[in-house]
């Protein structure tokens, strides 16, 4: 699998994402610089980290959406090139217009970092296959914008096409209001696009992938998507 | 230009003597611009020197130490060619003015000092005192503090692991914002401030200079009173994102040679960086004070000099780096400018377009600056509190509203605010006695905690200041780590009251006493004095931070229990019964804060803490507290809360039970083993001469004492885990 990871000014969790990467696939991914207006085409996966890219001044993710790399990014994405967008990188992608949606601040206006628990929706995907349909996850969250919100008409059709990768539950799968840690419409934390080629998620999978850092439950997603594109 | 009078001196928060002193060494009446750098640099804050004569007495070596206090931070040898460097420091002044950007701007600084050593930040900690919580303003202080940490720390993206926090009155009106980083380096790329090399370029990097800031020093240097709110200008304010890229950019430029010299620009900004610089490497220094990148129209030379704004640094390139320097700031999109030069004149030559307006010899203003011995009385012994004096409550009733009290309540509200596992080594995250934060792609991590308990300094500074220290060597040993070094951040009242130079002397003396009997020396600090409003003092409040080496990821402790069936064992205790002194339950349950606090018997500490990680590091166990603020019911019920199981004690110290329960006695530890280990460990403590009593089994979901009540470890969390976020949703 050769996969790169977008570095924006601001960006904080890129090192974090290729680790991860380099740890399930055995080689480091390649590091791309926010100006770049050429990417290797060959690539199979595109990673957008968490963070705080140009600061998130504007509003989180907008200014990144239109830096010179992002129009690459776009390009490979319709072409079918897997990319995932942790945190700052989902709401880059929806700022970019490669996921539906928009995330808002949390609706306790805090920061929130911890571990939640979540319900695997979509096992038909890349990042998603190794899990099962309704198994509980436990990923960590840390984000003061990650209140996902769509119309309700928009809300219809990502729940229709199956597009809701990933819910906020309680510990034995129950999704409910008191699970919903940051307000997100339908407890919603992570979404695909309509391809599937597209995962944007508020939790952070590369945060927990050995037992020593508190959990391995990421470390599947990784071991898939190295299977899968190789 | 105009004339200095003596409003203006007294303005700059000058004495008439100090005043007598600038005129001998200039030779001539300073302008404004020369007594404004004056009043800097010999501010309290900058100079030291109410505390130098006393901060000298520290114990600073050991064969690991690579650099002790005077540079941006202390220097220690972890190993396999690495280095830590850390320091705390204070913004205590700013944060009660403007909670959000004082204490943003206070982690941004210390972030700096770190990383203009040529060390990646790995880890933030805080260490903050809030005035009572019934108070109007603590409310608003803590949830602005709280968030200014985590939107500066968040953003850079460095993970704030740990740190503590205390409420009481003596802080209503000036509370404590102390920030600490630990950064980790090659051992053979530390940067240091000492300029060197006639001619050499002078650069400034980062955020453009902006008015912020102005006489922040000087504001950290004097008492508050009511109109301080007045000086909420001279706040900075804080931009992380520059900061993260100023980190990065330095990084870059660090893995090159192009470097000489290299000085956060902090308190006092371009003029203490400047004067720094020049001092500790002898040399002269001319600026173009034109050239500063300005983020304003009209600045004078004077503003300049003076102003605090964030996110800057300043070096001595290689001639012949600048372009390649410029570019890595380039790419970075921060300013980069040639500001100045090195001179061989020992001064310091300011200039504006062309014209000379300041020029002031160097080493009389840093090296020479003045030092006073202000006179001092010893705190007098406070008497002991006999346990039989004390209030009697049901064990139950007293714990549960111990755990539930502002002092012993869960932190989790606040940390959860701040990003603890970004970077993606954070092994031990927060609530536990230690940090722990693995060097990266290694299995061997650096333990990092802040304590102090400073209800026993005011008591009896010199137990008091053990005590401080040894409490951090405490929790890095619970955790299965090495204590190397501390640093210290020294909070007191007005220096100039005898009494309260008297806390500073004691607390001193006992750290001192402290670092020599645990090996553990002082490697970096910060004192902070004034923190006074009205006439009403803090609590003397020596925070420290201290570092460990866990060498084994594979053998270290927590706090949770692990299973049930499990031995308790208490190590430390001895024939002691209880000390009810100073304790949480002697505050919070009989109403009476008093009494000598526990004393510290810094051998009887080391021989425990020796024993307790060598049993954690032969692998015989993975559960262990150590016993601090309301004592073993507390620790052990602590340890229940993290995991869900209960236990049923035994307790029987041969005294009244509130006192073996609620005591607290210094050098304890709880440690669960296996029950088929546990007659083993006994032993091998017998045979090291280290006390060591079986108090009970771990096991269901209540907590017991001696049979009868058993109280549901489940209402114990609850109770534990509501009151901040409930004191928090409350009015604002």
């Amino acid at each position: 699998m050769k996969a790169a990871v977008i570095v924006f000014p601001g960006s904080n969790c890129d090192r974090d994402l290729a680790v991860a990467l380099e740890k399930s696939s055995g080689k480091a991914p390649i590091m791309l610089w926010h100006r770049e207006t050429e990417v290797p085409q060959d690539l199979d996966l595109i990673a957008v980290p968490g963070g705080f890219s140009y600061g998130d001044y504007l509003r989180s993710g907008a200014m990144a959406a239109h830096s010179p790399v992002m129009r690459e990014v776009k390009r490979m994405a319709e072409k079918g090139v897997r990319v995932l967008g942790v945190c700052n990188g989902f709401q880059i992608l929806t700022e970019a217009g490669l996921l539906p949606g928009a995330l808002m601040r949390n609706r306790d206006l805090k920061f929130i970092c911890r571990d939640v628990h979540l319900k695997v929706e979509n096992t038909d995907t890349a990042f998603t296959g190794p899990y099962t349909k309704g198994q509980v996850v436990r990923f960590p969250v840390a984000h003061h914008d990650g209140n996902f919100f769509a119309d309700d008409e928009l809300l219809k059709r990502i729940e229709g096409n199956g597009q809701v990768a990933f819910r906020y539950a309680a510990a034995d799968g129950t999704v409910s209001d008191a699970t919903n840690i940051n307000g997100s419409r339908n407890n919603i934390a992570g979404i695909v696009n309509e391809k599937g080629t597209v995962l944007g998620m508020m939790p952070h999978p590369e945060r927990l992938i050995e037992p020593k850092l508190g959990g391995a439950d990421g470390k599947p997603m990784f071991d898939a998507l190295v299977e899968a594109l190789s | 230009m105009s004339k200095i009078t003596p409003e203006i001196v007294a303005q700059h928060g000058l004495t008439a003597d100090e005043y007598k002193l600038v005129l001998d060494i200039m030779g001539r009446e300073p302008n404004l611009t020369e007594l404004g750098i004056f009043s800097v640099m010999w501010s309290e804050h900058c100079s030291y020197k109410s505390s130098k004569k006393w901060l000298k007495t520290l114990p600073t070596k050991a064969p690991w130490v690579i650099c002790g206090p005077g540079e941006n931070a202390g220097v220690i040898d972890i190993g396999e060619n690495l280095a830590a460097i850390f320091k705390m420091e204070s913004h205590n002044h700013p944060s009660f003015i403007e909670p959000y950007q004082g204490a943003a701007t206070g982690v941004g600084g210390i972030l700096r000092d770190v990383f203009t050593m040529g060390a990646r930040p790995v880890a933030n900690l805080n260490a903050l005192r809030f005035g009572s919580p019934d108070h109007a303003k603590t409310r608003h202080l803590v949830s602005g503090v709280v968030s200014g940490i985590g939107g500066y720390g968040n953003c850079v993206g460095v993970p704030t692991v740990g740190g503590e926090v205390n409420f009481h009155s003596s802080y209503n009106g000036n509370i404590l914002v102390n920030a600490m980083t630990v950064g980790v380096a090659q051992q053979d790329k530390i940067f240091y401030s000492a300029a060197a090399g006639i001619g050499n370029p002078v650069v400034y990097v980062g955020s453009k200079t902006g008015r912020d800031g102005i006489h922040g020093a000087t504001m950290a240097s004097a008492e508050f009173n009511a109109d301080s709110e007045e000086k909420r200008p001279t706040v900075q304010v804080g931009d992380p994102f520059t900061e993260k890229l100023l980190i990065e950019a330095c990084m870059e430029l660090m893995a090159t040679d192009a470097i000489v010299a290299i000085q956060d620009m902090g308190a006092a900004g371009l003029t203490s960086s400047s004067f720094e610089m020049a001092s500790k490497g002898g040399m002269g220094v001319e600026l173009e004070l034109d050239k500063v990148p300005m983020r304003e129209t009209g600045m004078t030379p004077y503003e300049l000099m003076l102003s605090e704004s964030q996110e800057r640094m300043l070096m001595v390139l290689v001639p012949g780096k600048e372009d390649m320097a410029r570019a890595i700031f380039e790419k970075w999109e921060l300013d980069f400018a040639v500001i100045g030069t090195l001179t061989d004149t020992g001064r310091m030559v300011l200039k504006w377009h062309g014209e000379v307006v300041g020029d002031l010899p160097i080493d009389p203003l840093a090296a020479a600056s003045p030092e006073y011995d202000r006179p001092w009385v010893p705190t007098p012994k406070a008497p002991e509190v006999q346990p039989s004096d004390v209030t009697e409550l049901a064990w139950n009733e007293a714990l549960a509203r111990l755990i539930a009290s502002p002092d012993l309540a869960s932190r989790r509200w606040i940390w959860e605010q701040y990003d603890h596992m970004v970077m993606g080594d954070t092994v031990g995250r927060p609530g536990g006695d230690a940090s722990v934060v693995r060097l990266h792609k290694s299995n061997r991590g650096l333990a990092v905690t802040t304590d102090c308990t400073p209800r026993y300094v005011k008591a009896d500074p010199v137990e008091g200041g053990k005590q401080a220290v040894a409490e951090t060597w405490r929790n890095i040993t619970a955790v299965g780590g090495r204590p190397l070094a501390i640093t210290d951040n020294m909070n007191f009242g007005n220096p100039e009251k005898p009494e309260i130079m008297g806390q500073f002397v004691g607390s001193c003396q006992g750290i001192g006493e402290a670092c020599i009997a645990l090996d553990y020396p002082v490697v970096s600090g910060n004192v902070s004095l004034y923190n006074e409003t009205a006439g009403q003092a803090i609590l003397p409040t020596p925070a420290i931070g201290g570092v460990g080496l866990v060498d084994d990821l594979d053998k270290t402790a927590s706090i949770p229990f692990k299973a049930e069936g499990q031995v308790l064992v208490l190590f430390g205790q001895g024939d002691r019964q209880g000390w009810l002194g100073q304790s949480l339950y002697l505050r919070e349950i009989a109403g009476r804060e008093e009494g000598a606090p526990p004393p510290v018997d810094l051998a009887l500490e080391r021989k425990v803490g020796d024993f307790v990680r060598g049993v954690i590091t032969a692998g015989d166990t993975d559960t262990v507290h150590d016993l601090a603020d309301g004592g073993l019911l507390v620790a052990v019920a602590e340890m229940a809360m993290s995991s869900g199981i209960g236990a049923a004690l035994t307790v029987d110290f041969g005294g009244p039970l509130h006192a073996a329960l609620f005591g607290e006695d210094q050098a304890r530890y709880v440690v669960a083993v296996d029950a088929a280990k546990a007659d083993a460990v006994l032993a091998q403590a017998a045979a090291a001469g280290v006390p060591a009593l079986k108090i009970g089994v771990t096991g269901g979901n209540t907590l017991s004492v001696n049979g009868g009540v058993a109280v549901p470890v489940k209402a114990l969390r609850d109770a534990n885990e509501a009151w901040l976020p409930e004191y928090m949703s409350h009015g604002g």
